[in-house]
């Protein structure tokens, strides 16, 4: 049975009050950081982790606090101000707290100050430390904006904010062409999508009068089907541009020029996973349109395949765990798109997700650390030994994201296939196959950066990173563990007033498919095993002509689909117009100028100079007037 | 009494004066020109306010009047430091400000 009416939020009281400081003692600390210039130098750093473990610890008070209520009081409204009030338009500013927000406002700010901690090692030594958690700030604040809003204006503002933060942060060593390069097509990119999600807004303001969930969610049922696809369509194609998604995935294998803990936190656990959340979020949309529906699960399952692809034939360590969010949010995706069996699936993903990933993103930048900030896998090798927490750590975010029985992913991931086989056996395939590229590329991850002969490049001595990277990791770690278990069964009852509610079996005994996933898994492991671990690995890439491993070098062209589609059409145009410019617009004002100018010239020739001359002007003048009083008393 | 004939010998005076201003090059003979110009309109106010009965012509001709002197004495020195810098006095002479 399906409900897909939500539960109304009740009114704030309590500590509900306060959770607006979730969001203003970051963004406050941001300003704070970016306003107080060197005088923070020394301690600048420490305040930044100190704001989100505050918000952290307000977070885990609300949910909590929600943990204890029953279960129709768990959402709250939270009423801010009235931000934009027009003639009969009126938008307020609020927030939502409620089973499914205040998932993600753990995992931001808990995964958050983790990867804040470890940021305090990892940027040690960089000058503009400062700055750096600066915007980390901003971006938590800016990402709890948009998970806590009650409406879709207030969480377009978090929206944008996000994607600033994004920006920054990939560019964040600017001195370097290739970054400064990687944040603006980070941007240009995430515009496309913006430009899809504010036309969404507008629409939904234009037929409901109002942004809010609540309002949107109410109305949605009566909604004409052409609007339904309309909005669900461009909700998408903003979905798509946070989220890396096919045909707007191009982007987040660059954003791998920021520094490692922003790739961890923004584009692994929690930015790029707005999408997903969106999609969930708009679920009483999407409901009423198959069409839209749908495209979200078309999208998610080529997302997750070119993912995968792409993950299978980098060198580059960070391009390779791209790769893999890329493919993780596109299971997530598909389970969002299958509709109210899949959102709690998709939620489960994004958090377990979450955790494993960030360990892997920190692990790859503790690797980095160790090895002189080199990202070629090719160089690494044999550090199982040398780096012996980041190997276990990384160990168990490995295991979780294959998907080894126990481990966090192993839920999360096959229920997704699961749902996806009861909703198309072609989705369904496809996720199967996913799991077993997943398991093949990781275990390639694994094997060049830990194992086999050491490639190490003359003058690299590898160490293991300071306590502040390791204790982050360490938690990570247990996370990546425990998380899928401890969520299993417990997080589908506890999103049904969020999302709706759908009977689903959850057990932990492999269904038929759970064991053929098992088996695809175990099949790429080996079959990574037999190709990477049984011979010695070269220490440049071997020139290939496999149209499969050529295709995954150049990220399946995505990049060279863009420039022609949208790159190199925009150039002509801008040289068209650049031309038109020069030759009609310009050409155009100049002669006109040249005209006024001519006639001008002639004009000033009357101004002789000779005094008497202009006495005999202003005698003509005098008589001329009069002349023309007198004619006009005459008539 | 009739003012026509004070009338027609102001007209007169006063296209004396036009007509010296603008065909003669001394700028002293110019000067003279405008002060006759003046008094031929102060004549005919003065013709006006006596036909009409008024005084208010006769006080706006005393205003002409200071007017008048103070505008010769300004005019006079410009006349007289001209003719310094260039030893002449022809307004011919005094074209700089055209471009």
């Amino acid at each position: 049975m399906i409900t897909l009416e939500t539960l109304a939020p009740v009114a704030a009281t309590g500590m509900f009050a306060y959770a607006w400081l979730m969001i203003a003692v970051p963004a406050v600390s941001a300003a704070l950081l970016l306003l107080a210039g060197s005088i923070l130098d020394r301690i600048g750093h420490w305040i930044a982790v100190a704001a989100v473990t505050f918000s952290f610890s307000i977070a885990v008070c609300l949910f909590s606090q929600q943990l204890l209520s029953p279960e129709d009081a768990r959402a709250v409204a939270v009423p801010m101000f009235e931000w934009i009030t027009l003639g009969s338009w009126q938008v307020s500013a609020g927030l939502l707290i409620d089973q499914l927000s205040i998932l993600f406002a753990l995992l931001i700010t808990g995964v958050g100050a983790l990867i804040h901690l470890y940021s305090v090692g990892y940027m040690a030594h960089d000058e503009r430390r400062r700055r750096f958690f600066a915007y980390l700030n901003l971006f938590i604040a800016a990402m709890l904006v948009l998970v806590l809003a009650d409406n879709y204006l207030v969480l377009f503002v978090g929206w944008e904010g996000v994607g600033l933060a994004s920006y920054l942060l990939i560019g964040f060593w600017q001195h370097k062409p290739s970054a400064a390069a990687a944040a603006k097509k980070a941007f240009v990119m995430n515009r496309v999508g913006d430009l899809g999600m504010t036309m969404a807004v507008m629409s939904m303001l234009a037929l409901f009068g109002s942004s809010a969930f609540v309002a949107v969610n109410a109305n949605a049922e009566h909604l004409d089907p052409f609007w339904a696809t309309t909005i669900g369509l461009l909700l998408l194609l903003g979905a798509c541009g946070k989220s890396a998604q096919v045909p707007l995935q191009a982007w987040l294998l660059d954003a791998m020029e920021g520094p490692t803990p922003v790739s961890a936190l923004i584009h692994a656990a929690t930015m790029v996973t707005a999408g997903v959340y969106l999609v969930v979020r708009s679920h009483a949309i999407f409901e009423m349109s198959s069409a839209a529906s749908t495209a979200v699960v078309v999208v998610g399952t080529v997302t997750l395949l070119a993912g995968a692809w792409i993950g299978t034939s980098k060198d580059d360590i960070k391009k390779v765990l791209a790769g893999s969010t890329m493919s993780q949010i596109g299971y997530m995706m598909l389970a969002a798109g299958i509709g109210p069996a899949g959102y709690a699936f998709a939620i489960f993903h994004l958090l377990t997700h979450g955790f494993f990933k960030a360990n892997m993103f920190l692990g790859a930048g503790s690797v980095m650390h160790a090895m002189n900030d080199d990202v070629d896998m090719r160089h690494y090798g044999a550090l199982a030994k040398v780096v012996k927490v980041t190997f276990w750590t990384f160990a168990m975010g490995y295991l979780a994201i294959i998907g080894f029985p126990g481990w966090a992913g192993y839920f999360s991931k096959d229920h997704i296939i699961e749902a996806a086989f009861e909703h198309s056996p072609i989705a369904g395939t496809a996720a199967l196959i996913g799991a077993g590229i997943t398991a093949f590329y990781m275990t390639r991850l694994m094997l060049f950066t830990f194992f086999g002969e050491k490639r190490w490049q003359p003058g690299v001595h590898p160490h293991e990173s300071p306590r502040t990277m390791t204790v982050p990791l360490i938690v990570l770690a247990t996370l990546s563990v425990v998380a899928g278990a401890l969520m299993n069964g417990w997080i589908q009852h506890w999103l049904e007033p969020a999302t709706g509610a759908h009977a689903h079996e959850v057990s932990l005994i492999p269904t038929p498919i759970g064991w053929l996933t098992l088996l695809l898994v175990a099949a790429g492991v080996a079959l990574a095993w037999w190709l990477f671990g049984t011979k010695p690995i070269p220490a440049v890439a071997p020139a290939s002509t496999n149209p499969f491993t050529v295709m995954g070098r150049n990220d399946l062209f995505g990049d060279a689909v863009n420039n022609v589609l949208v790159v190199e059409p925009t150039m002509v145009a801008a040289h068209g117009l650049v031309a038109n410019d020069d030759r009609i617009i310009d050409v155009g004002a100049d002669k006109v100028a040249d005209m006024f100018n001519g006639l001008s010239t002639q004009t000033r020739k009357l101004q002789t100079g000779q005094v008497r001359t202009y006495a005999l002007t202003m005698t003509i003048g005098a008589v001329l007037v009069g002349v023309v009083m007198i004619l006009s008393q005459l008539g | 009494m009739s003012p026509d004939n004070y009338l027609y010998l102001a007209a007169i005076l006063f296209t004396i004066g036009a007509v010296g201003v603008m065909v003669r090059r001394n700028a002293l003979v110019a000067f003279m020109s405008v002060e006759l110009m003046l008094n031929a309109a102060n004549l005919a106010m003065v013709a006006f306010a006596m036909a009409r009965g008024g005084l208010d012509g006769q006080v706006a001709t005393f205003f002409v009047m200071v007017v008048a002197a103070a505008e010769v004495v300004v005019g006079l020195s410009i006349i007289i430091t001209f003719y310094r810098t260039r030893r002449s006095t022809s307004v011919d002479a005094a074209s700089l400000l055209k471009l």
